[in-house]
């Protein structure tokens, strides 16, 4: 694939599986901007995985077009397209019997790259998903807790420098710390190497979290809304959006902001406010108040100097 | 190395030459060094590298074999009852009469010794290897397919590797069955280390020394190759004992 990210067009995809009544995927019709997150969302049945996996061949479209950079999977050779998408899943299915570092340098293997350049590859994953590249090359999976062995997952998928990334249920098998931290690492990730990602998730926090857009496909495959999560949030399509992003969506809402954001009413000495850095969510903040029963606090930058007060109300409007 | 006939009837076989009447014949206790040390080389040595000979043959025709069975019947469902069958089949025929069927076909030699050998070995090998490669979590081949491996590229450097140590512990209990299943085999022909056991057991009074002697080589046999082949497992999947 030509460029560093790809854009990625669904349009008007349809599947339909043999022998059973309606579509899995509903002419699906959305596009994912080069460099974006989008995540897919909906109850069970909604077809997300179907979608997912249109995008790699491993389901064949019944209709419709998916283009990569405007052309389309059906013009690849699907193992050369395979090849040039990281693929991540929940069960994460690395090869027992390869070593962590065999495991990540499987598809430049495939791709025909002489070892030097695979071993330098492997130490640089390693480091990158926060693994001991000594230490941990040579372990197997087996030796590697389920957190670990998702990081490798992920290192495995971005061994050959994909343009697009798939992501099915990536975190979905690990307890929820776990899990939280390696959501931030991905996004930290992100930041740094802006793949265009197609991730799949059934869990609306972690879409929000995780999402430059959200797709809500409902039952029988049809997209329900494709939007940022400030607005689907804000301004739902219709009631099962509502309903399935939950009654606390102004809560959530609340996540995507940071104190950093607000206008803040200048400080006037230390007033004994409790203090929070800037990149706080508006959440976070909310809850400290109400625990501590403060009406306001004090916004302070990465050094600790404060750079305004924040009343309840200003985190509220 | 020549091979007597010891058929428990007919026609008086030549007994073996047992070397100077000492005490170890007249004696016959349960086992006499210096018998072993005197023929050593004119009885068991042979018998025991005939032995091995058997084994390797049967071993590795008989994987070789059921190798190209189990590819069958692991890609096409529908084969894999009917082979896994007949090789159920071939198993449960005793072996004595399995020796005596073929007999009438390929004479007695060596060669029907062997067929026997390796009908038995399918048994095994058969259901090992495609219990193996179905073995392959689904996870894995989904992983696999979806970065872009081929069909042959999966067989080769997933499918297969994953199946190694179920694959490697058939192996192991075919040749230590294979060992021992040899021995019966001089029933018929004076070939390997049960030609001297059976040769023994033909004397009048069973030369014991001489029983004792091949049956404990046999034994022997079994367990270093026992060992030889856990090596093996140990050396190809070392991912294997983890956990």
């Amino acid at each position: 694939m030509p460029t560093q990210a790809a854009e990625l067009v669904f349009d008007e995809a349809t599947k339909v599986y043999p022998g059973r009544e309606g579509a899995a995927v509903d002419h699906l019709s959305l596009t994912v901007p080069a460099g974006e997150i989008c995540v897919l969302v909906g109850p069970s049945g909604g077809g997300k995985t179907t979608a997912l996996k249109l995008v790699n061949r491993l389901i064949p479209l019944t209709s419709g077009y998916i283009r990569i950079d405007g052309r389309q999977i059906g013009d690849y050779d699907v193992t050369e397209l395979r090849r040039s998408i990281g693929y991540v899943i929940q069960q994460v299915g690395l090869f027992p019997h390869m070593t962590i570092e065999g495991n990540i340098g499987t598809v430049p293997r495939l791709l025909g790259w002489d070892r030097k350049r695979i071993r330098e590859r492997t130490g640089e994953l390693l480091e990158l998903v926060g693994l001991d590249p000594d230490k941990d090359r040579r372990r197997f999976p087996a030796e590697l807790s389920g957190g670990q062995r998702q990081r490798v997952g992920l290192a495995r998928a971005l061994a050959a420098n994909p343009a697009l990334m798939l992501m099915d249920e990536p975190f979905g098998a690990i307890d929820p710390i776990v899990r939280a931290r390696l959501q931030d690492e991905f996004l930290r990730l992100q930041q740094e190497l802006r793949k265009t990602v197609v991730f799949v998730t059934h869990d609306v926090d972690e879409a929000i979290k995780v999402g430059d857009r959200i797709a809500i496909l409902r039952e029988g495959g049809t997209l329900a809304q494709y939007d940022t999560p400030q607005r689907i949030l804000e301004q739902p399509a219709d009631d099962f959006v509502a309903d399935f992003v939950g009654r606390d969506r102004a809560l959530k809402g609340l996540a995507l902001r940071t104190l950093g954001e607000l206008e803040l009413s200048p400080a006037g000495g230390d007033d004994g406010l409790p203090r929070l850095p800037a990149d706080t969510s508006l959440r976070d903040a909310l809850a400290l108040l109400i625990a501590e029963r403060r009406a306001a606090l004090l916004v302070v930058g990465a050094d600790g100097s404060p750079l305004g007060i924040a009343t309840r109300e200003d985190l509220l409007t | 190395m020549s091979g007597w006939l010891v058929a428990g009837g007919g026609g008086g076989p030549v007994i073996p030459n047992f070397g100077k009447p000492n005490g170890c014949l007249k004696n016959n206790g349960w086992f006499c060094a210096d018998w072993v040390r005197e023929h050593w080389g004119d009885i068991l040595q042979p018998a025991l590298v005939q032995h091995i000979e058997l084994t390797l043959i049967a071993v590795g025709i008989g994987f070789g074999a059921s190798f190209l069975l189990a590819l069958v019947g692991f890609r096409f469902r529908v084969f894999d009852l009917p082979l896994g069958a007949a090789t159920d089949f071939l198993y449960t025929i005793p072996s004595i009469a399995f020796f005596q069927l073929l007999v009438p076909l390929t004479g007695l030699t060596v060669t029907t010794i062997e067929i026997a050998l390796i009908s038995y070995t399918l048994f095994v090998f058969y259901r090992n290897i495609v219990t193996g490669l179905r073995g392959v979590p689904a996870e894995v081949l989904e992983s696999a397919r979806g970065m872009g491996f081929t069909r042959r590229q999966t067989f080769w450097r997933v499918e297969l590797p994953l199946a190694m140590p179920v694959i490697l512990a058939g192996v192991r209990v075919a040749t230590v069955s294979t060992i021992a299943i040899a021995t019966v085999g001089a029933y018929f022909l004076y070939y390997g280390l049960g030609g001297p056991i059976f040769d023994a057991l033909g004397q009048p009074d069973i030369f014991r020394t001489e029983l004792v002697a091949a049956g404990a080589l046999a034994i022997l046999l079994a367990l270093a190759a026992d060992a030889l082949i856990a090596l093996l497992q140990r050396v190809l999947t070392p991912w294997s004992r983890i956990r």
